[in-house]
């Protein structure tokens, strides 16, 4: 791990405070910027809390917001619940898995897109929603897919975060 | 600074930061900055409509905005005074709604969307921390608790236990640390009661939150809010901070000797989280897995303390029934369900979004008057109320009055007050699997019935959708759903069955259809419905043709076409596409 890194972890850590309490703000703060946890930062976080790696490892994989594996540039989320289902919802999930190629959860072999399920947004009275990145995008249909791909596919820069 | 008006802008559309840009450039070139204060809001009311806003003093609701239009209301309405009729919102005119006004009684929703949320001082114009006031200079904890049972409010999380027995629990469990939390993670899909009264009103959770830190004496609160909610997150945090500097959060308030200070703790993504002990260890960052209850949390809560722990819509409560006294409270609602509740609805009805009514109203009340009814005229077949956890209450019901034991009696929950309309072209089997397909995603995984269980009624349950389904499947998911419920430890393994035994109660003839005739009534689920075109209907355009994905049409210009039954994939285009309703499902 080199010194950057280790000093991104620093600086997270002390502005939450090295204890267990801020465990989840501080992977969730790394998450943000780095995309996803890796193994080296979940013994960093680990050690500068002087919890049990395992201990840290399995926080990360219990809260569904936190990645343990790369995921690509953008990141499209999408809540399938039934208030979006009954609007709509399964077409559109479909039709984003169709025009990737990929299955929710999964990662397109070119980094760019990841798919990922989420639990509901609470944006319901303008469902179905997809949340691109950090953008959050309503009354989605299967047709405005295409549409709203496009949008990011040519944005030079973006990430995961 | 006091402005001329407030222009606010619905948040919840994508285009909504464009339209704030607009109006802030017009207003800024024809030097109305010093005069008109523009506010970010969470959706207005009308959020069917893609962008809003909303000018006060006037009252002046616009929808449907884009930025060229903000730009004409700023000459126009805010330069000239003359509101831009057009672009004003107006009632559906198709069938004018009635006023949901008189259904609706707004408490917890009274200052939503009309003040602003990052701004203290408009909560304290609207008698705002009052409340603390009287509670910290004049009142005992005793006498806060007894106006407290005199009110009746009951959680609003779903439960629908006695606040005020909650609170008088942790006032006498002993201990010199205790801790007031408020469950801010709303979960349940359909359910944004919370992050509107976070968003719009942060102030009073808040203040409802000190009187009950008072009461059990607590020194530190922690509100703990879910990730999905950026936007409540960053209000509340504002709002906490505006409290301390006005000494209302820290040290001595109100000079009576009370210390009491808040922190905000964010979720990562985990359902079961809602639940108090779950929530707890998340907090403690832990595993967020619920634990035995007892001990309670009134016992032994966060980091083993007396911890008191309400739900948002509970605290926000507070100050008005403080303020009003518990008999004015006590007046609305039934004789065991006091008090209104707010209602996020969704699904089918032509009227979606959050609405506050005295509890007791009726679900036809809920449907017809407050939500104007169901989508293109349709056919009510059930709401399904209480989130995931909840079950389907069917058209026989609809003139049931809405309170905790009338929900519990027909095999629902009140919970925290989604309600979700379905109508006749809601198959609800497929409803069932849907939600099992959640509760098994949000099993922590600690109970083996609710893991494993879950499991397995959600396999049966495909199997049926999918015209696997065999003879005694319905009986073995309702002896499943028995041993899951009596197995879980906590309320979202209790819960996870009710959705598919309050829909076999209901809706049993659907199961059977599914399974014996390989028919889903509703022609929803896709393995059991066949596409058609009839050949008597048929003009042969070559539409449906053109459009199938998977050429499975076939058939001459001007000739009835035939769509090949084993290459179709039941997506259902050449039924939009048909220019004369040729194509039909079986």
């Amino acid at each position: 791990m080199n010194e950057e890194s280790i000093k991104q972890i620093a600086e997270v850590v002390a502005r939450y405070g090295a204890n267990q309490e801020s465990l989840v703000e501080i992977l969730s703060d790394l998450n943000a910027q780095l995309g996803y946890l890796t193994q080296e930062t979940i013994v960093e976080v680990a050690r500068r809390l002087n919890l049990p790696q395992s201990h840290v490892f399995s926080v990360a994989t219990f809260y569904s917001m936190l990645n343990v594996g790369p995921t690509g540039k953008h990141v499209i989320k999408m809540c399938e619940d039934a208030p979006c289902h009954l609007r709509g919802g399964q077409e559109v999930w479909q039709a984003l898995q169709d025009a990737l190629g990929i299955k929710f959860g999964e990662t397109t072999p070119d980094g760019q897109w990841t798919l990922q399920a989420t639990s509901c947004l609470g944006l319901c009275a303008v469902g179905p929603v997809v949340v691109v990145d950090d953008e959050v995008i309503g009354h989605v249909t299967a047709e405005r897919i295409p549409e709203i791909l496009a949008r990011y596919r040519d944005e030079p820069s973006g990430g995961a975060a | 600074m006091t402005y001329r008006a407030q222009v606010l802008v619905g948040s919840a559309g994508e285009k909504a930061p464009a339209v704030e840009q607009a109006l802030l450039g017009k207003i800024k070139e024809l030097h109305l900055d010093q005069e008109i204060q523009v506010l970010e809001a969470s959706t207005l009311g009308h959020p069917e409509q893609p962008v809003e806003i909303a000018v006060y003093p006037d009252g002046v609701h616009y929808v449907n905005v884009t930025p060229a239009d903000a730009e004409v209301i700023v000459t126009e309405h805010l330069y000239k005074g003359r509101p831009v009729e057009p672009l004003r919102y107006r009632e559906p005119q198709v069938e004018p709604l009635p006023a949901p006004s008189t259904k609706e009684v707004r408490v917890v929703l009274r200052n939503v969307g009309k003040i602003d949320p990052e701004n203290i001082d408009d909560y304290i114009a609207e008698d705002g921390y009052q409340a603390l006031a009287k509670v910290l200079t004049e009142m005992k904890p005793e006498e806060v608790i007894a106006e407290m049972k005199a009110s009746g409010l009951r959680g609003r999380g779903g439960a629908g236990f006695p606040t005020w027995l909650k609170w008088q629990f942790a006032r006498n469990s002993p201990g010199d640390e205790k801790y007031v939390v408020c469950n801010g993670d709303e979960g349940d899909p359909g359910a944004f009661m919370n992050r509107r009264v976070l968003e719009g009103d942060p102030h009073a959770v808040i203040e409802g939150m000190i009187i009950a830190a008072y009461v059990i004496g607590a020194h530190q609160g922690y509100f703990y809010v879910r990730a999905e909610y950026p936007i409540a997150i960053r209000t509340l945090r504002v709002a906490i901070k505006q409290a301390r500097e006005y000494g209302l959060l820290g040290k001595d308030i109100f000079g009576s000797g009370f210390d009491f200070d808040l922190e905000v703790r964010m979720g990562a993504g985990a359902f079961v989280c809602g639940e108090e002990t779950a929530l707890m260890r998340s907090i403690e960052g832990e595993r967020g897995m619920p634990t035995t209850r007892p001990p309670f949390p009134a016992v032994s809560g966060l980091w083993g303390k007396p911890t008191n722990i309400n739900n948002v819509e509970t605290y926000a409560n507070v100050p008005q029934i403080i303020m009003r006294g518990g008999q004015w409270f006590a007046s609305m609602g039934t004789e065991k369900s006091k008090g209104t509740k707010t209602f996020a609805i969704a699904g089918k009805v032509k009227r979606t979004g959050l609405i506050e009514v005295p509890l007791g109203i009726t679900v036809r009340e809920v449907v017809y008057d407050v939500g104007g009814g169901i989508l293109d005229d349709k056919k009510f077949k059930a709401v399904q109320t209480g989130g995931p956890m909840g079950g389907c209450i069917p058209e026989q019901f609809l003139d049931l009055p809405v309170d905790y034991e009338t929900l519990a009696s027909v095999g629902s929950i009140m919970g925290s007050g989604g309600f979700v309309v379905m109508d006749e072209d809601t198959c609800m089997v497929d409803i069932a699997r849907f939600f099992m397909e959640f509760v098994q995603d949000e099993s922590c995984g600690k109970c083996t019935p609710c893991r494993v269980g879950t499991r397995r009624m959600l396999e049966i349950l495909t199997d049926i959708t999918e015209g696997r389904g065999q003879p005694g499947d319905i009986e073995r998911l309702e002896k499943l759903g028995e041993y899951i419920k009596k197995g879980s430890l906590c309320g979202l393994g209790q819960g996870a069955p009710n959705p598919v035994l309050s829909t076999i109660k209901f809706f049993r003839e659907e199961y059977e259809a599914h399974i014996n005739d390989k028919k889903c009534p509703a022609k929803v689920c896709r393995a059991l419905i066949e596409y058609t075109i009839e050949a008597e209907e048929c003009i042969g355009c070559t539409r449906c043709a053109r459009n199938c994905p998977v050429d499975a049409i076939t058939g001459k210009a001007r000739e009835p076409h035939v769509i090949d039954p084993t290459v179709c994939i039941r997506c259902g285009i050449c039924q939009q596409v048909c220019p004369v309703g040729a194509v039909h499902v079986e």
